[in-house]
């Protein structure tokens, strides 16, 4: 077999893995191959590709539920549901125009990395949206886990094991996620004049108002908190005045400009060019603090999740690494090296290390779906 | 009675030693060996099965279960984790040879923090005892199982427990931020904290749900929830389950979710009618109730959508609340159904498939069939927007051939279930009930990955064995993962 395989089935795909699994052959493991460049370079004989498994299989609009094939664009998944006026929960960002790379983000390649947008706060991430999967595993079998309904607990759940697990367990051919009704208006009240500790009090206080925020970010540039309300129309007006009361400096974005407003923060659009980009998942309220404590590394970002989110950008150094993982450390904090120069993403942790029990466990789980380690192979752990 | 895994001779035998480590680790009376005590674990929610366990021991501490299970494992002895014991699946069942590990003792609330909007509590903390620390706030802990006045959240993490608003605010799982998790050999390991994603495999996902196979919890992070400004609730009568069914389809087409949407069938509105005395309309063959949430205002917006959606499938009775106590009212029957239906039957059994919603009218129609082949009355409750279907099967325990006959009436209902695209279980877990059925939803292959992951938390497989998985293989046949 060829340096790339792109089988057009489940099939084909069994087939692929049962192969590489006989011989031993490491694979890398991809959609369009769009987030080649997140956590640590894989060095891998072949290339297996579902990019070719394409298409919607199902589409329930009055149940909630979508499958498709793993390779399926997630813009041809969420073009489908806006014609029933549904949207994708969760969110997902687009970082190609940070990572490079023209082909368009599948479902496979976005549930792998669970990746969520700025929704996340309100409804929950990726993870909490994908309701089946089929998969392949390292021995090239079949498994199937949840299934097209919403509410199942029936068995391991496999299917919040595989999601973000980038590839390194089994090799996903069809997912099953729920959507829910697009909003039939969205608007973003803006807060302006605030520094990053007040504007994150101000987004905490929205948060815990009864007003459904589903967005909630603050940019140190525009010293300013943002704070999304979608629903039906009437309610966005009541809600943006509900909560424009309690704060100063206030201004109201309409649909259009809230679209645009919430797809930058999605994709980390206003990052300046770096060498370097970060996510760093923590308690809102440390968000502030994780800004403060980078940016005399030459590391500067942004919030979303109501604190909760930073994304940052930097030089691909040492120091600036190990600024982002103390600080985050120091608040019981998690991060991600999304990006970096390859040598670099091959020198440093791109997760924080686990405890020893808990590696032991990992290493144990890996083995029971991978037993040959020829998915994605040290893509996430050097060891 | 439900057969259990061979019991193990060599820690029968040490029952005396094994007793005399626990009582060195958890003093007091934290050590319950004395049989006329261990009486109360004998069985939980699902009283038709029982079991006296070898001991029992209620910790007080991470440290405290740690030590216990790091003793059980190097006696090779088996665990049962046990919160509150309302399982309705078998749950907490006890086996001869195992050990109970009872977490009611850790009943702490640890932190609130609202900035964070989080709580950090033990596992023994009930699941409305969260709510109500928060609820002067303004808040609230969304999951809201019928059992959460007595449930423990320690319970609710292990069976991804649900509720009558998971439509809206998800189950369990996506309200959980982290855990304390400890390992059979006695190891801590922390999850989660109060951060929303996790790096690396997402542990806390596993472990959710995982109904104790993989450790036990001691500690839970959840995520709290300002309440909304006000909730009404309408209810809505249809001269058919179809006609209901679709009704139901085109209020989620609209695009409105509302925050509960519960479904009743004839059998159902009329056990609970009698013991609530609600109002419900005795001439319907199905009933909706649909709570909406906001400020009044917003509440009579969705609520004249739905109504008008509604009057488009011939309601027989279309009854809008207009207050909080219409709305308890039109809630009372429904929240009381397991006792309305205990009442006109001496037992029951309380079925948890999920289906997809379409198919609705169909199972419905089967189970009606199945219930006239079985000559036992069945009542359905259906959660209907996530299709989560709850049918209460009358019978009568004193009659071996009617409990026999009502066991075979929930399995055919549950492998009706899968047939339909469905599953075996939706929030009550599968427990020792269900775990026989496990081969109709997943093939060989598909159970021998769960093993697989069980065995790289537990390869020896002591905690919880007579539950989740088919008995036959055998644990000692069983792969290890690594």
């Amino acid at each position: 077999m060829s340096g790339a395989v792109a089988p057009g089935d489940e099939a084909g795909l069994i087939a692929a893995v049962a192969e590489a699994f006989g011989s031993g052959t490491p694979l890398e493991v991809v959609g369009n191959g769009g987030k080649r460049g997140l956590l640590r370079p894989v060095q891998a004989a072949r290339t297996l590709s579902t990019g070719r498994m394409s298409g919607i299989s199902f589409y329930s609009p009055q149940e909630l539920v979508l499958s498709a094939r793993a390779g399926t664009p997630l813009s041809t998944i969420a073009a489908t549901i806006a014609e029933r006026g549904q949207q994708i929960t969760s969110e997902p960002p687009d970082f190609s125009g940070l990572l490079g790379g023209e082909a368009p983000q599948t479902l496979g390649g976005v549930v792998g990395a669970n990746l969520s947008g700025p929704r996340r706060v309100a409804w929950g991430a990726t993870r909490d949206h994908v309701l089946g999967i089929r998969a392949v595993n390292g021995r090239g079998e079949l498994l199937r886990s949840g299934g097209r309904v919403l509410k199942n607990v029936t068995g391991l759940d496999l299917c919040k094991l595989l999601t973000g697990s980038h590839g390194t367990l089994a090799v996903m051919s069809e997912i099953t996620i729920k959507v829910l009704p697009a909003p039939e208006r969205r608007g973003t009240l803006v807060l302006a004049a605030l520094d990053p500790k007040a504007g994150v009090a101000a987004l905490a206080a929205a948060l815990g108002s009864p007003y459904a925020v589903s967005g909630a970010a603050y940019l140190p540039e525009q010293k300013s908190a943002y704070l999304r309300i979608e629903e039906f129309a009437g309610s966005v007006q009541y809600r943006c005045e509900k909560l424009a009361r309690q704060f100063a400096n206030t201004e109201i974005l309409d649909t259009a400009a809230s679209l645009a407003l919430w797809r930058g923060i999605r994709d980390a659009a206003m990052l300046p060019r770096a060498e370097a980009l970060w996510r760093v998942s923590v308690a809102p309220s440390a968000g502030p603090s994780i800004l403060r404590a980078v940016a005399s590394s030459g590391v500067s970002g942004y919030l979303d999740w109501g604190g909760g989110l930073v994304t940052c950008a930097g030089p691909a150094t040492k120091n600036a690494h190990q600024a982002i993982c103390d600080a985050a450390r120091s608040t019981g904090g998690v991060w991600w090296l999304l990006r970096a120069p390859a040598p670099f993403r091959a020198a440093v942790d791109v997760l924080p290390p686990e405890a020893p029990a808990l590696a032991a466990i990992r290493a144990r789980v890996q083995h029971a779906f991978d037993p040959r380690g020829i998915f994605n192979p040290l893509k996430l752990r050097a060891a | 009675m439900i057969a259990q895994p061979e019991p193990k001779q060599g820690v029968l035998a040490r029952r005396d030693a094994i007793v005399a480590g626990l009582r060195e680790l958890v003093p007091g009376s934290g050590v319950i060996a004395e049989p006329l005590l261990l009486k109360p674990y004998e069985t939980d929610g699902l009283a038709a099965y029982r079991q006296v366990p070898l001991a029992v021991v209620l910790p007080e501490t991470t440290e405290q279960v740690a030590a216990v299970l790091a003793l059980l494992h190097r006696e090779g002895a088996r665990v049962v984790p046990r919160g509150a014991g309302t399982s309705l699946s078998g749950g907490a069942l006890p086996m001869v040879d195992a050990v109970v590990v009872g977490m009611m003792r850790m009943n702490r609330i640890l932190e609130i923090n609202y900035a964070d909007r989080c709580a950090r509590v033990q596992p023994g903390v009930t699941n409305i005892g969260i709510t109500q620390a928060v609820a002067d706030a303004g808040f609230f802990y969304a999951p809201d199982p019928s059992s959460q006045l007595a449930c423990m959240i320690g319970g609710n993490v292990g069976m991804n427990s649900g509720g009558a608003h998971c439509l809206r605010y998800g189950v369990t799982a996506n309200n959980l931020l982290g855990v304390k998790l400890v390992t059979i050999e006695g190891e801590v390991i922390e999850l989660g904290g109060e951060h929303l994603d996790a790096a690396g495999y997402d542990w806390l996902g596993l472990i959710t749900g995982s109904e104790g196979q993989l450790g036990i919890v001691t500690e839970v992070t959840v995520r709290i929830l300002r309440g909304p400004e006000g909730a009404r609730a309408m209810l809505a009568a249809f001269r058919a389950n179809e006609v209901a069914g679709q009704c139901v389809d085109a209020i989620i087409g609209s695009g409105i979710i509302p925050v509960a949407l519960e479904f009743m069938d004839r059998p159902a509105i009329h056990a609970c009618e009698a013991f609530a005395h609600a109002g419900y309309p005795l001439d319907a063959e199905a009933m909706l109730i649909i709570e909406v949430e906001g400020s009044i205002a917003e509440q009579d917006f969705l609520l004249d959508r739905i109504k008008e959606i509604c009057a488009r499938f011939d309601p027989i009775s279309l009854k809008v609340s207009r207050s909080a106590e219409e709305s308890a009212a039109i809630w009372k029957g429904r929240k009381g159904a397991f006792g309305a239906v205990g009442r006109i039957s001496p037992d029951y059994l309380c079925m948890d498939g999920t289906i997809p919603t379409s198919r609705l009218p169909e199972v419905l129609r089967r189970i009606g069939q199945m219930s006239d082949a079985c000559g036992l009355q069945v009542a359905n409750i259906f959660h209907a927007g996530d299709g989560n279907l709850h049918p209460l099967i009358m019978f009568d325990a004193n009659d071996a051939s009617s409990f026999a006959r009502a066991e075979k009436f929930g399995a055919d209902i549950l492998r009706l279930c899968v047939e339909v695209g469905g599953c075996l279980t939706g929030e009550h877990g599968v427990g020792v009930e269900k775990r026989e059925l496990m081969p109709a939803q997943f093939t060989a292959t598909e159970l021998e990955q769960q093993r697989r992951v069980k065995s790289a938390f537990d390869p020896d497989w002591l905690l919880n064995p007579n539950k989740v998985f088919p008995l036959s293989p055998p644990v000692a046949a069983r792969p290890l993962a690594a």
